[in-house]
């Protein structure tokens, strides 16, 4: 048995879609029906359940080749604007500098050619979050905003956390698909330098963290609790640190 | 593209692009296939590139899911017509049987989930994914599904009890 309200104003009061009026007007019908209580704790279910199971679905890697492959016709190659031109160096520098990095530098990442690689598609990632308008889809300094913004879009729990009180401002957020997996990136304004700070589900143990640094852009890498963290930016290795440790205490 | 300065193309690239996957789930839901949509977010990216010089500020997001849906709709059109006539049978499906939270505890509910919205037609299934996925207000829904505004309310209301009794369905083995 619904009621008559069932179908209209129940749903605008789940939803916070009723004006102030219209959804006092609600609650007192909510005070003696039986049926649109129970109904609204049903939506809510639903809702939950549509939550947890992380039915959303990022846009896969090929798909954005497509489409810069589209903006970017060959033909007009020789024609390529000023700061496409800069952001296609810098991407192939930090690509060809990592990859030095990972043999020179770490061992480590020698034998897991992987992790190399997907470390140079990060700062790939990073160089081109420095582009205007790239850096956050959500710009918030609350937590609970950037979790909101990212509820639903990833399937494992995405620490938020703002270290304004150390330094580290959160600035906001946005997902990344970086070989063809989505990775939450965390925006922190530094003492001097944007941070980003990228995160994703592994199903390695904890490791502890990896340095790089090669002209310009440092990055640090470790693991834990079935989460794989990269913080990169252009600023010290130090201020990097901080940051790790914060995430880590 | 060829008119496309690039100073549109930043601008395209700045407003638009961030949008990208926010195209590709609504089309992945709207056509149901990975495959075919990425094909239709890869069309309907093109098309919002041809007439971004229509767009004059604004929700960029509500704007290109706007273009999002029409592609997908013209696509099925095309290429599924049946699809769109369907309507969902509210008496086959409409059966009391165990409720949704005690199918949840078992079995995969992400694929049931999925396997239940799949079977909404595509004109529910766009305002839940909207709604309960993207996280849009019910003005925006209207913007991009060109619904009155008063409509998307009735239409979330019918699309949640349609899944409910999908889900009731599919865990009484009705769905293949």
């Amino acid at each position: 048995m619904r009621c008559d309200f069932a179908d209209s104003l129940l749903q605008g009061y789940f939803d916070g879609e009723l004006s102030g009026r219209m959804a006092a007007e609600f609650e007192r019908h909510l005070q003696h029906c039986v049926d649109c209580a129970v109904e609204l704790v049903d939506l809510d279910l639903l809702s939950g359940r549509l939550q947890v199971a992380q039915l959303y679905e990022a846009a896969p890697a090929s798909l954005r080749k497509k489409i810069r492959a589209d903006l970017h016709p060959v033909a007009s190659a020789t024609a390529m604007s000023q700061p496409l031109l800069w952001h296609w160096l810098a991407a192939a520098a930090a690509l060809l500098l990592l990859a030095i990095a990972g043999w020179r530098v770490s061992p480590s990442l020698r034998t897991d050619d992987y992790q190399a690689e997907l470390a140079e598609e990060i700062v790939d990632a990073h160089v081109h979050s420095l582009q205007p308008g790239h850096l956050t889809s959500i710009s918030s300094n609350d937590e609970k905003d950037v979790k909101g913004w990212f509820n639903g879009k990833l399937t494992f729990a995405l620490p938020v956390l703002d270290f304004a009180n150390d330094g580290f401002a959160l600035q906001g957020g946005r997902l990344d698909v970086v070989e063809e997996r989505s990775i939450a990136v965390l925006v922190y304004a530094g003492p001097e330098h944007l941070v980003n700070v990228f995160m994703w589900p592994t199903r390695e143990r904890d490791a502890s963290p990896r340095v790089g640094s090669r002209q310009g852009y440092q990055w640090i890498d470790w693991r834990k609790g079935k989460i794989e963290f990269c913080v990169v930016s252009d600023a010290p290795t130090a201020d990097l640190q901080q940051l790790q440790r914060l995430f880590t205490r | 593209m060829n008119d496309f300065g690039s100073e549109d193309r930043l601008r395209f690239e700045q407003l638009v692009l961030p949008h990208v996957d926010n195209a590709y789930n609504l089309a992945r839901w709207l056509l149901r296939s990975r495959a075919d949509a990425e094909d239709v977010a890869q069309e309907a990216l093109l098309r919002a590139c041809r007439f971004f010089r229509s767009f004059h500020g604004g929700d960029a997001r509500a704007w290109l899911l706007q273009i999002v849906r029409n592609t997908c709709y013209s696509w099925l059109e095309k290429n599924r017509p049946m699809e769109l006539s369907v309507e969902f049978d509210e008496e086959l499906h409409l059966q009391t049987g165990p409720t949704p939270e005690t199918i949840a505890i078992a079995g995969d509910d992400r694929e049931r989930l999925t396997r239940a919205l799949e079977t909404l037609p595509p004109r529910f299934r766009e305002v839940l994914i909207l709604r309960e996925l993207e996280g849009c207000s019910y003005k925006e829904i209207a913007a991009i599904t060109s619904i009155p505004i008063g409509t998307v309310m009735s239409s979330l209301s019918r699309a949640r009890r349609q899944l409910y009794s999908a889900l009731a369905n599919s865990s009484q083995g009705a769905c293949p």
